[in-house]
């Protein structure tokens, strides 16, 4: 009795968390055009997913827009974390806080006003502002994930350096940026995957330029569930998976 | 400027805000010298070893390494390497690559550069270490480490920040004899800095004593002891009972001193400008005082004392006594010549006035 409590509530958390994806991928290999019944093993969604080229589009622009976001957001969020964690300036306590509340507020108001700001300095919306908007998000995460990173840093590393002969620029290199590299790449990471992701913003700042994938799938299930979704739902999932696995990896071989 | 001096400041000032934490420092450090700061923690000593590395600079007076001027030097262009107090390996290189960091700086070709990292680990007794992580080293080795990844770019002058403090106490024994053993071995100039009077004791040539930004004295490790030119120095370097009174009078260098109880007791004068009268401190040592019935050797004093505890540790066993309400403690010798004592025993302890040591009260 004792025993089979916990093991039966873990297996329906399990359950809960697993079932709806595996559903997902399995009927992502249905021939049946509708969602409840199986018709038999089928790459035709697939297929059809491939041949509509305003979806394939919109994926290299999510892909794309989810590169460069995390990339410029890593590059200023290590410099604000080391900023905010090696220098003490007025305001140090305010710009710290502020990044808080850009994480914490609601996505809505977030949206509202990036949208608010961009009508009014006359940006169009399109890539740009979908960059600004995605990179302004996740700012927090990587300073945050940065940060915790540098709290464990031994201060006297870069001295040592110095003292043994390296410039500021060489001690970075070859000290600093080792030491903070994991929290770099989960930095990273993480703001690729919320960019790929999101929806809310996106819906207030991109305009018909550019289309990007959670839009694309979005509007697709207003008008119906195309099992489409279902082929193009499990590449993510094994995309996401090949990217998690090799992050394990790289930050496995840098802790060796 | 001394030529032969490998490291020489004078009049070295550093102030935060208004309290100056090196305050008219002026040191000379003869080639090949191993010389120790030692100071209680607060007193400078980590701030002017900062000086001395180019990680900060001073606000006064000047600093020459080997003759040339250091103050506009940046520590990476300084001959001076520094162990830190937590060694501060780099995490993501093996032993190798941290030893071979500063020739690398320096574009030592990697063939020179790996057989001058093997004969370096050979030379503070890790050989074939290259390929280890620092993690996976025990505190000992961590220490050798550092010291080769110094060594290994032959400084004019090693800087070294308490570097024994994270070590247990046995090791740290261990290690006391075996870095005076390297520094020879190597012949570095070593400045080390410490609080703990014994790591001072044992390994330096010359010991500078620091309080409150200031040196109080200059002098090898025995002169020190013997012959503490502050009543600080007589306190903080090795065990010392100080007993306050009064002058009563002073001839040849030596004064008798009425201690409070009324007893009259006699030291050497160890400070200039006493009269009588004046309230004076005397410092004798724990192993100059001895138990002694009605007569006493000849030219010798002793005051009464009533035993409060003895505690027992080997060669290292004392009494814990009082006169007139101020502690006062003597080795118990494990010879069989001590007495039996029992707590309340009244006794009697002598010493030889010329190893006591008096100063005026309040200079401390």
């Amino acid at each position: 009795m004792n025993r089979w409590l916990p093991r039966t509530y873990l297996t329906l958390v399990y359950l809960l968390l697993y079932v709806p994806i595996v559903v997902l991928v399995v009927f992502s290999f249905n021939e049946s055009r509708t969602g409840y019944e199986w018709g038999g093993l089928s790459l035709r969604w697939y297929e059809a997913l491939f041949n509509n080229r305003a979806m394939v589009q919109a994926m290299w622009n999510s892909l794309w827009l989810a590169l460069s976001a995390a990339t410029v957001s890593t590059l200023i969020g290590a410099l604000t974390a080391l900023a905010l964690h090696r220098y003490r300036f007025r305001g140090k306590k305010v710009l710290n806080g502020m990044l808080f509340i850009v994480m914490m507020s609601p996505e809505i108001v977030l949206a509202i006003s990036l949208l608010a700001l961009f009508l009014l300095v006359g940006l169009q919306l399109g890539y740009v502002s979908l960059l600004l908007a995605h990179v302004t998000f996740c700012l927090p995460f990587v300073v945050i994930t940065v940060m915790a990173r540098l709290s464990g840093f031994d201060e006297r590393l870069p001295e040592a350096a110095r003292d043994l002969g390296a410039s500021d620029f060489t001690m970075t290199r070859t000290v600093l940026i080792p030491v903070i590299m994991p929290a770099l790449l989960a930095g990273w990471l993480l703001g690729f995957t919320l960019s790929l992701d999101d929806v809310v913003v996106s819906t207030f700042v991109s305009g018909p330029s550019y289309e990007i994938l959670p839009l694309r799938i979005y509007s697709m299930v207003r008008v119906g569930l195309k099992p489409e979704v279902n082929a193009l739902g499990t590449l993510l999932l094994v995309f996401s998976l090949v990217m998690l696995i090799l992050s394990q990896w790289i930050l496995l071989r840098s802790k060796r | 400027m001394a030529t032969e001096s490998d490291l020489s400041c004078n009049g070295l000032i550093r102030r935060f805000g208004k309290t100056a934490a090196v305050d008219h420092i002026s040191l000379d450090v003869p080639a090949g010298t191993f010389f120790s700061i030692l100071g209680p923690s607060g007193c400078g000593k980590t701030t002017l070893l900062r000086l001395l590395a180019g990680f900060d600079k001073p606000d006064e007076g000047d600093i020459f390494i080997r003759g040339q001027r250091m103050n506009d030097v940046p520590p990476n262009k300084r001959p001076v390497n520094m162990v830190f107090q937590h060694l501060a390996l780099f995490p993501t290189m093996t032993v190798g690559d941290n030893i071979g960091y500063g020739l690398k700086r320096r574009k030592v070709p990697a063939a020179e550069r790996r057989k001058r990292i093997a004969r370096v680990l050979e030379q503070v007794g890790l050989p074939g270490l290259e390929q280890r992580n620092p993690q996976e080293l025990s505190g000992g080795q961590r220490q050798r480490v550092a010291l080769a990844r110094c060594l290994v770019l032959e400084p004019t002058l090693l800087l070294l920040d308490e570097p024994l403090g994270a070590l247990d106490l046995k090791l740290r024994e261990q290690m006391k004899v075996e870095l005076k053993h390297l520094q020879k071995q190597f012949g570095t100039t070593f400045v080390y800095i410490t609080h703990d009077q014994s790591e001072a004791m044992v390994m330096s040539d010359q010991v500078a004593v620091m309080k409150n930004g200031r040196f109080e004295q200059v002098a090898p490790p025995e002169e020190l002891y013997r012959e503490p030119a502050t009543p600080f120095v007589a306190g903080f370097v090795g065990d010392n009972n100080r007993l306050s009174g009064e002058v009563v009078t002073l001839a040849d260098n030596m004064a008798d001193i009425r201690l409070d109880n009324g007893e009259v007791v006699r030291g050497r004068l160890a400070a200039n400008g006493l009269s009588s009268g004046d309230r004076a401190e005397l410092y004798v040592r724990p192993e100059s005082l001895m138990f002694t019935g009605e007569a006493l050797k000849d030219g010798f004093c002793a005051m009464q004392a009533k035993v409060l505890t003895t505690l027992f540790d080997g060669a290292n066993s004392r009494v814990e006594a009082e006169n007139g309400g101020q502690p006062v403690f003597a080795r118990l010798p494990q010879d069989g010549t001590a007495p039996r004592l029992t707590t309340g025993a009244e006794i009697r302890l002598a010493w030889d006035p010329k190893l006591a040591r008096v100063y005026g009260a309040g200079q401390s």
